[in-house]
This record gives structure tokens, C-alpha cells and sequence, in this order.
């Protein structure tokens, strides 16, 4: 039997960004591979090309020179249009600074992404109140972002992120803006979304204690993969290497 | 989609409340002024028409000269006689009855009161032709009349002016140095569309004013009234036509005289007041797209903005066209609410207005559908840009952007 077909495969991926001097190059030959139902975590140094790995996963990038292959499917031969197909219909995204839509209720920030489906509103509202419930945020429904803790927040986003069924959640820094407390909360969250949902989580952290809740670790540095494992493979490998 | 799309345009419109106001404020002054101007315009043509038709739509007037309007060539041209009145009088069934009428300005005193007033020379016939009765006293006696007697018959203004709370039938008014007896009072008819108080007048016998006040026989205008049973149009011809006939005007020679109708006086005067309407509202119509400017800079400043909102939405998996639909959703709705509050106010302006000038208060439904659509396209032209900004943003720099 042949292996499934990876969810995201990235094959030889380069960004460079910039011209002549100011050339940056954000990723260089980056090869990365991550099955359905996994948990990645993403590490390495600010800088060494975490976020624009992720910005490529979530089709909101194009790579300068490579591949990326999603379910299969070649992106870069995609038209805009259906890379906001994909973003809508098989990813859901997370970001440090949560993204909120500022004076907007809870509720209407999670039905966002079901407006774009064009579903009916009385459907919207439905399941936009499930996936508060589901991120312990029943009863905040009218709350708009400023009446909200951080850590609410960022569960108010990872609704907007699961409420659409996503086969994907992309997660950068998801954990960055909030205390220890607040942070273990969101990965038992993403941790119960993986394992109960079956949702595949790819996630950028600093932090080893937030990527231990992950199965497996890419480590870049400099716009290369240097090593993968799991947790405590990777983190041994580079206590070792110090 | 669509009505969500416009939910969303309302909702993002009043989340911004103030500065929603301030878009619209362009296009609100642009509508109002436009409404106003042509219902106030559409309103002193229907006053003109209306003070035309008082006057007897059937009424013709007769003047020495070839000019188009008004008095001027009666110097080079032959004046008109007593003889011409009776003559269209006697000869033509087309006209049911004729009077002179011979104009000028002069000061009336009554004691110590004086005021300069219109006098006019000419007969009973007149008050038949324009349809005025007298409301108190009696009219010139065909005596009076062919004798030349100076009598008078004053206006209302005359008699408020100079008589106050006298009487004035049977008192002695003064004109230049001819003593009149008022013998009669005519029913107050107030301003003309001329924008003239008809009221203030004095009305003797012709030849009085002839003999007393120009001392000579000519007669400067004939008013005609077309018979029951003959159109204008019919009794112009006919009029014409006798008068070259008395004048001895040759065939191919140019008439040295002018009939004019009451249609043709009222269609000049309306299209004096539609020339002023269409003017003043191209100049509103400037401000529309002065609005319509304001309108494509607030969304262009409301683009930068919420880029970090339009990152968002991308992010989410807005494609492009929605987020440009939403833009100009946005500006579309923006600007027909501007249109409907510029309308509303246009039309409370020209209500206002209207009552002060006495004039019919006349909305014209075409307008404001016009007033109402071109907000619309005001919305949709100055929205395009903007919108079409929002959505070729990238969203990653959306998202990174403050
Ligand atoms: N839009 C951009 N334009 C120019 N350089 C960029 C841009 N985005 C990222 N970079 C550069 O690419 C490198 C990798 O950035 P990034 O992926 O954000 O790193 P990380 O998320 O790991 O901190 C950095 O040197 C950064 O300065
Ligand atoms: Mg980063």
C-alpha cells in the first residue's frame, strides 16, 4: 500500500524577497512534509523564515522557486480566486495578534469566514455559537474584542478558525501575546481540536513548552530546515550541539 | 450574498458614524441644492402660467412697432387710434371685445398723502377684457367716457396708500394737475408674475388721459379679448390682418405693428425661469461631483484605514471581488443615503422657499428619482476606485500593516 498522500508538501521551496542588495532569502530549499492528523510545531531563531514558511502553507505566499503541493494538488497552479477557495474551505488560521475585527461582536468574528461561503444566517449564527462554546467562550457571544482577555481572544480566533470544518489550522505564535497560564489553556484547546477532530495542527512557537504538545518538530534556521523529530529528539539534539 | 454584502456595507456605516456623516455631507448639499433649485424653478413657472390663465388665456394685445417685445419702435411706426378699437370691435367676429390702454407714472396726492402710482387711460371695455371687477362704487358712464371727463377708478395699493381708512368714493385725488372724483375701487389682485403690483393703479377715461395727461390722440396698446366661440390663435390672424389692411401695409412689407398673445407672453416668462432653474442647477450639479470627489477620498482614506481589516477578511477566505463588492456596496449605500437625506432636505428647502415667494410648492416626482439615481452612480463612479484598491491588496501585507 502506498503511503497517503501528505496534506502539505513543500519540495525544494525558496522565497527571496527584495532586490540586488536588499535580497533576502527567507527560505532556501526548504523541504517539509506533514501528513494528515498531524501535530507540527515550527521553531527556530526570529528571522530564520518560520512566518513566511507558514504565510506559504496558508496560500497566501508564492514561492520564488519550488513547489508546494496541497493534498496533492499543485497551489502555484491555482488562480488567486481558488486560493481563497482553499484559505475558506480547508484552512483556518491563527495569528499572535489574534486579527479580531475590532467593534465586532465575538459572534459576528467567528460567522466571517461562513459569509464568504455565502451560508444562510440563521446556519451562521448556529454554528458560529457552537465553536464559541467549544472554545469555552459560550456567553461572550456579544462581546466585542476590546471586552475581551487575551487569552479570549485567541479563543474567540481559533473558533473563526474551526468553525469552518478546516482540514488545517495554521497557528503563528499562536501563544506569543499571553502568560504561561493563558498559553497552556490554548495548546490543551489545540491539543483537543487535533485529537478529537482530527484537525491538523501546524504551529510556529519560541517556546519548547508549548511545542511539547506537538508530535513532531521542524527546526529552521536561516531559511533551512536544520531538524526534525519529535520534541524531545529535537530539543536533546540541540541541548547536545550547544 | 448581495443583501448580506449590503448589511454589512449598513453596519460598517454606522460603526463609523461621524465620519460616514462627513462622507455624505457632499452629496447631501449637492441633491438638497439641486432639488430645491428645480422645485422652486418648476414652482414660479406654474405661478406664471397660473397668473396667465387669471388673466384670460383668450386675451390678445396690440402694439405699434415691429419689435418682438416690449414698447420701443412706436416712434417710427404710426401709433394706434380710437378708430382701430372700434374697428376690431365692429369688423371681426373673432374678437368679442376690445379696449385701449394708454400707461404712464405719475404722482397722485390725496391732502397731504402723495404717491407716484400707474395711471391708464382707457375704458369700461378694459375691465371686461381682464376679467376685473370693481368692488365698490360704480364704473366710467358712457358719457363720462366720450366726454373725457377725470374720473378715476384706483387700485387697492392706490387707495391704502393714500386714503387710509377715508372712503375714497367720491373724494378728489390729484394727478399732475388734473382733479380726478375716484369713483370706483377695483378688487385687489396683488402681484403680477412681472413681479409688478397690479393694484397700484389709476384708471381714468382715454380721452381724459388723452387730452389732459399726453394731450395727444394716440393710443399705445389695445387689449382684445378673442370671442367665446374663436381661438387665439384665429383672432390673431384676423387681427393681423385688418391691421395691415387700416396701416395700408403692402403685400411682402414687414407689419409696423405687433399682436401678441397671453400663450406666447407666458411661454417667454417660463422660459425666462427655466433658463435661471437650469443654470442654477448646473452649478448645484457642480457640488453633486464635488460630493461625489469628497465620497472617493474618504474611501480611499477608509481603505488605508482597514487594511488590516481587508487582511482579515483575505485571510478568512474573502476572494477579491467580494471584498471589492463589499467597498462598493459600501459606497453605494453611503451615497444613496446621502442622496435620500439630500433629497428630503431639498425638498423641505423648496417647500420653504415656496411659501415665502407665494409660489405653488411643486415636487416633480422625475427629479427626484433623477436626483436619487445619480447618487447611486455618484456611489458606484467614485466607489470604484477605492473598492478596487481594497481588493488587489496583498493580504500578508494587509495583515502585517497597523
Ligand atoms: N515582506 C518581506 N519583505 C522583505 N523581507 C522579508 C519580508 N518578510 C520576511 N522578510 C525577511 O525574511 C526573513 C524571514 O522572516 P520571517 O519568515 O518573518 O521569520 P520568522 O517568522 O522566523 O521570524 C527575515 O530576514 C525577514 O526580515
Ligand atoms: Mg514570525
Amino acid at each position: 500500500m502506498a503511503a497517503p498522500t501528505p496534506v502539505i508538501e513543500l519540495r525544494d521551496v525558496t522565497k527571496v524577497y527584495g532586490h540586488g542588495e536588499a535580497e533576502v532569502c527567507a527560505m532556501d530549499g526548504v523541504n517539509i512534509s506533514i501528513a494528515s492528523g498531524e501535530f507540527v510545531a515550527i521553531m527556530g531563531p526570529s528571522g530564520s523564515g518560520k512566518s513566511t514558511a507558514m504565510n506559504m502553507i496558508g496560500c497566501l505566499d508564492s514561492p520564488t522557486s519550488g513547489e508546494y503541493l496541497f493534498n496533492g494538488v499543485q497551489v502555484g497552479k491555482l488562480t488567486q480566486d481558488q486560493h481563497a477557495l482553499l484559505r475558506r474551505n480547508y484552512l483556518g488560521f491563527v495569528f499572535q495578534g489574534f486579527n479580531l475585527l475590532a467593534r465586532t461582536s465575538a459572534l459576528e468574528n467567528v460567522e466571517l469566514p461562513m459569509i464568504y461561503k455565502g451560508m444562510p444566517a440563521a446556519e451562521r449564527r448556529k454554528r458560529a455559537r457552537e465553536a464559541l462554546a467549544k472554545v469555552g467562550l459560550a456567553g461572550r457571544e456579544s462581546h466585542d474584542p476590546s471586552e475581551l482577555s487575551g487569552g479570549q481572544q485567541q479563543r474567540a480566533a481559533i473558533a473563526r478558525a474551526l468553525v469552518g470544518d478546516p482540514q488545517v489550522i495554521l497557528a503563528d505564535e499562536p501563544t506569543g501575546n499571553l502568560d504561561t497560564k493563558l498559553s497552556i489553556e490554548i495548546m490543551e484547546l489545540l491539543k483537543k481540536l487535533n485529537e478529537r477532530d482530527h484537525i491538523t495542527i501546524v504551529m510556529v512557537t519560541h517556546e519548547e513548552e508549548m511545542a511539547a504538545y506537538a508530535h513532531r518538530v521542524i527546526w529552521m534556521v536561516d531559511g533551512k530546515v536544520e531538524s526534525t523529530g519529535t520534541p524531545d529528539e529535537v530539543f536533546k539534539r540541540g541541548k547536545q550541539s550547544a | 450574498m448581495i443583501w448580506e454584502t449590503v448589511r454589512l456595507a449598513i453596519q460598517a456605516i454606522f460603526r463609523n458614524a461621524l465620519r460616514s456623516i462627513l462622507t455624505v455631507l457632499g452629496i447631501v448639499i449637492g441633491v438638497a441644492a439641486v432639488i430645491a433649485m428645480v422645485t422652486v424653478g418648476q414652482g414660479s413657472s406654474d405661478q406664471v402660467t397660473a397668473d396667465v390663465e387669471k388673466l384670460g388665456t383668450n386675451v390678445l394685445m396690440v402694439l405699434p412697432g415691429a419689435g418682438r417685445m416690449g414698447p420701443g419702435n412706436n416712434s417710427v411706426s404710426a401709433a394706434l387710434d380710437l378708430k382701430d378699437v372700434e374697428a376690431l370691435i365692429d369688423q371681426l367676429s373673432s374678437v368679442r371685445t376690445a379696449a385701449p390702454y394708454n400707461q404712464t407714472t405719475l404722482n397722485a396726492v390725496y391732502g397731504a398723502e402723495d404717491a407716484r402710482t400707474s395711471v391708464a387711460g382707457t375704458d369700461t371695455r378694459f375691465l371686461d377684457v381682464v376679467d376685473w371687477p370693481i368692488v365698490q362704487g360704480r364704473g366710467f358712464l358712457p358719457a363720462e367716457e366720450s366726454s373725457g371727463r377725470a374720473v378715476c377708478i384706483i387700485g387697492e395699493t392706490v387707495r391704502q396708500d393714500l386714503f387710509g381708512n377715508t372712503d375714497p368714493v367720491g373724494e378728489t385725488l390729484r394727478l399732475k394737475n388734473v382733479s380726478c372724483e375716484v369713483i370706483g375701487l377695483l378688487e385687489a389682485k396683488g402681484a403680477s408674475s412681472f413681479g409688478t403690483d397690479q393694484d397700484d393703479i389709476v384708471l381714468i377715461p382715454i380721452k381724459a388721459f388723452q387730452r389732459r395727461i399726453t394731450g395727444s390722440a394716440d393710443v399705445s396698446m389695445i387689449y382684445v379679448a378673442a370671442a367665446d366661440n374663436a381661438s387665439t390663435d384665429r383672432a390673431l390672424v384676423e387681427i393681423e390682418t385688418l391691421m395691415r389692411e387700416r396701416r395700408r401695409i403692402g403685400d411682402g412689407e414687414e407689419d409696423d405693428f405687433n399682436v401678441r398673445d397671453m400663450k406666447q407672453l407666458a411661454s417667454m416668462l417660463t422660459g425666462i425661469t427655466d433658463v435661471l432653474t437650469g443654470l442654477l442647477s448646473a452649478v448645484a450639479a457642480v457640488s453633486l461631483l464635488v460630493g461625489g470627489i469628497g465620497i472617493m477620498n474618504i474611501m480611499l482614506v477608509s481603505v488605508t484605514e482597514r487594511t488590516r481589516e481587508i487582511g482579515i477578511r483575505l485571510a478568512v477566505g474573502a476572494t477579491g471581488n467580494q471584498v471589492l463588492l463589499q467597498f462598493l456596496v459600501e459606497a453605494i449605500v453611503l451615497s444613496m443615503i446621502g442622496g435620500v437625506i439630500g433629497i428630503l432636505l431639498g425638498l423641505g428647502l423648496a417647500a420653504i422657499t415656496s411659501n415665502i415667494m407665494a409660489i405653488p410648492f411643486s415636487p416633480a416626482p422625475s427629479i427626484v428619482a433623477i436626483a436619487f439615481l445619480f447618487s447611486a452612480a455618484v456611489g458606484v463612479i467614485f466607489g470604484y476606485f477605492p473598492a478596487r484598491r481594497a481588493a488587489r491588496l496583498d493580504p500578508i501585507e494587509a495583515l502585517r500593516h497597523q
